[in-house]
């Protein structure tokens, strides 16, 4: 049995802590920017089929490792897949689900100290009379840490090492008392103020029209980005952007999931529960994620701008110079609702990927909770720093691009074989309706066991082999035509040898752009040694603990 | 806006609202378990 003193205080927190730990940032700036540049209305289609086939079944096999591992004490991945397998080599893959999460959180967080400074900006009324141009610049000298933007020395530093200690003091006070409290309050409020957003956003129509923008509309941009392309739909491309962007909103395949659902009681519904946090998720990004950024932007500064620069950085460089159009005190209000809105959006993920390390350290090396929180902060604040202080030189890119996007989807596919054919399927069906307070599909049977690892693996091999562009018919026909298959600067075999960067290089005439490009390299390959030691320092704690347990005649 | 768009917005939006609120409110109506009950 558990040894574990944490536990839910009750359902309704979990489900929300649950659906915190999905809604993100990306809800907001990733989602709408994903579906203009995919098919407009018509990503919706494999947006839609990808969570049916994809997500849903992630979601019900997480939270049933989850609470498997929970039941025999395990509340992190490498004993939870420990657990699930005979073979003792399963527990290594388990690192991923702890890895991911210590990497992520530091430039995740570094993210979030942006909105809480923006906050307080809002309410400072800084970007009174500024225009968009300075607007953006202001954010441009706010990342470059050398540059002071309100004579706060070292001000993202400053408020990264606030949000992070906030983090670690919420993670300090437990599960029910830290984690559990503050989604209660941080949902309720996100979706209060996304709804008075997304109310602005559709009732704003021609009014933001002026003279440098006359055709600004904000039903414009709803309509470009609701009018369905049904032709982009036999466009794969498509379908690997609706399958990424169902990964990142849904937070599977980090571990936090199985964390959070190892703490569930035995007998306790996980169908149900999985269900609600997963469609709450989708509410906040189909429809308030859909109806903020994109029209508030088109509604001022007219539909073409919007397609031109739609991206995550939007958030921070146009829209607090959107909302002075708006009078001094609903430019304030619209500014403490927006970031406050992403603030909370993040701090429920960022909670979530401290407890599977804190949940490691507690079950294998006794650790308190406290002496857990703290370690973990510190671990994320060694790994962040140089996210904040070369986030010009690309680290925070390497960062995202191996933790946050490559390492999900290997973790993802390794836990679908594991449940469907290692674990068996017939066991993890039983596993997922013991105690449901639902009727599971039957036909989810089927999709678990054949359709979500393919898919997966589908996912995977787009991922490694991405061709130049996304361009996925010109690839084919140039394969078909002995022309071979250009690679994409994106896809995984570049990435791993830089080859992008190797190539800008080499073709590089002046030796100041030279220089500079080399040493970003060079940071970029001290990132992916640091990454890389956090990585074996895991697996040697897993190790550690492996023989503990031998010694300790437990379960190894 | 036109009627696709608008067609094809409150269509998603009426579906994934719909479940957001129903699995929410099944998790509110759902007694918690006794112990020893599955």
């Amino acid at each position: 049995m558990s040894s574990s003193k944490e536990a839910w205080g009750s359902r309704v927190g979990l489900v929300l802590a649950m659906a915190g730990n999905a809604v993100g940032l990306g809800n907001f700036l990733r989602f709408p920017v994903q579906a203009i540049n995919n098919g407009g209305g018509a990503f919706i289609i494999p947006y839609l089929v990808s969570f049916l086939l994809m997500g849903i079944p992630l979601l019900w096999i997480e939270w049933s490792m989850g609470r498997f591992g929970g039941k025999s004490g395990n509340h992190s991945t490498p004993y939870i897949l420990d657990s699930m397998a005979k073979a003792r080599w399963f527990k290594y893959f388990g690192v991923f689900g702890i890895w991911t999460n210590l990497a992520v959180a530091a430039y995740y967080c570094y993210i979030e100290s942006w909105t809480m400074s923006y906050v307080m900006h809002s309410i400072g009324r800084t970007f009174d009379g500024m225009t968009q141009i300075q607007v953006a610049d202001f954010f441009r000298q706010y990342v470059d840490i050398t540059v002071t933007t309100t004579g706060i020395p070292y001000e993202a530093v400053i408020f990264y090492i606030l949000c992070l200690f906030l983090n670690t003091w919420i993670l300090s006070r437990g599960l029910s008392g830290g984690v559990e409290r503050t989604a209660k309050i941080g949902m309720p409020l996100l979706i209060l103020f996304g709804i008075f957003l997304a109310i602005r956003g559709l009732t704003l129509g021609t009014s933001g029209a002026s003279e440098a923008h006359p055709d600004a509309n904000a039903w414009a941009g709803i309509n470009f980005l609701w009018e369905p392309q049904f032709d982009s739909l036999w466009n794969p491309k498509v379908w690997l952007a609706a399958a990424g962007q169902i990964f990142f909103t849904l937070s599977v395949g980090m571990g936090t999931i199985h964390c959070y659902a190892a703490y569930v009681k035995a007998k306790d519904d996980v169908a149900l529960n999985a269900m609600s946090a997963g469609w709450m998720n989708e509410f906040v990004e189909v429809v308030l994620g859909s109806l903020i950024v994109i029209p508030i932007a088109a509604g001022y500064l007219g539909l073409n701008w919007v397609k031109e620069n739609a991206g995550f950085g939007m958030a921070f460089q146009t829209m607090p110079f959107l909302f002075e159009n708006w009078g001094p005190f609903l430019a304030t209000l619209a500014g403490v609702f927006w970031f406050g809105l992403l603030f909370f959006a993040g701090i429920t993920s960022s909670l979530a990927m401290g407890t599977p390390w804190m949940g490691f350290m507690e079950d294998e090396f006794k650790w308190g909770r406290k002496k857990s929180a703290w370690s973990f902060g510190f671990i994320v604040l060694v790994l962040g720093l140089p996210t904040v202080f070369l986030f010009n030189y690309g680290v925070f890119d390497e960062y995202d691009y191996w933790a946050g996007t490559v390492s999900l989807v290997i973790f993802a596919l390794a836990e679908s074989v594991l449940f469907a054919w290692v674990f068996g399927i017939d066991k993890g069906w039983k596993e997922l309706t013991t105690g449901a307070d639902m009727k599971v599909p039957d036909f989810y049977k089927f999709v678990i066991k054949y359709v979500t690892p393919v898919f997966l693996l589908f996912v995977f091999i787009g991922s490694v082999f991405s061709p130049l562009n996304g361009d996925w018919t010109g690839a084919l026909s140039s394969l078909m035509n002995g022309q071979g298959w250009a690679l994409d600067n994106g896809s995984i075999i570049r990435q791993l040898f830089n080859s992008g960067l190797r190539e800008q290089i080499a073709a590089a005439t002046d030796p100041l752009q030279k220089a500079t490009l080399e040493e970003r390299l060079a940071y970029i390959e001290g990132a992916r040694i640091l990454l890389s030691a956090v990585f074996l320092g895991i697996c040697y704690l897993v190790y550690l603990a492996y023989r503990k347990r031998k010694l300790e005649g437990r379960p190894a | 806006m036109t009627a696709v768009a608008i067609l094809t917005m409150i269509t998603t939006m009426g579906i994934v609202t719909g479940f957001a609120v129903y699995f929410f409110f099944k998790v509110l109506s759902t007694p918690p378990k006794k112990d020893g009950e599955e």
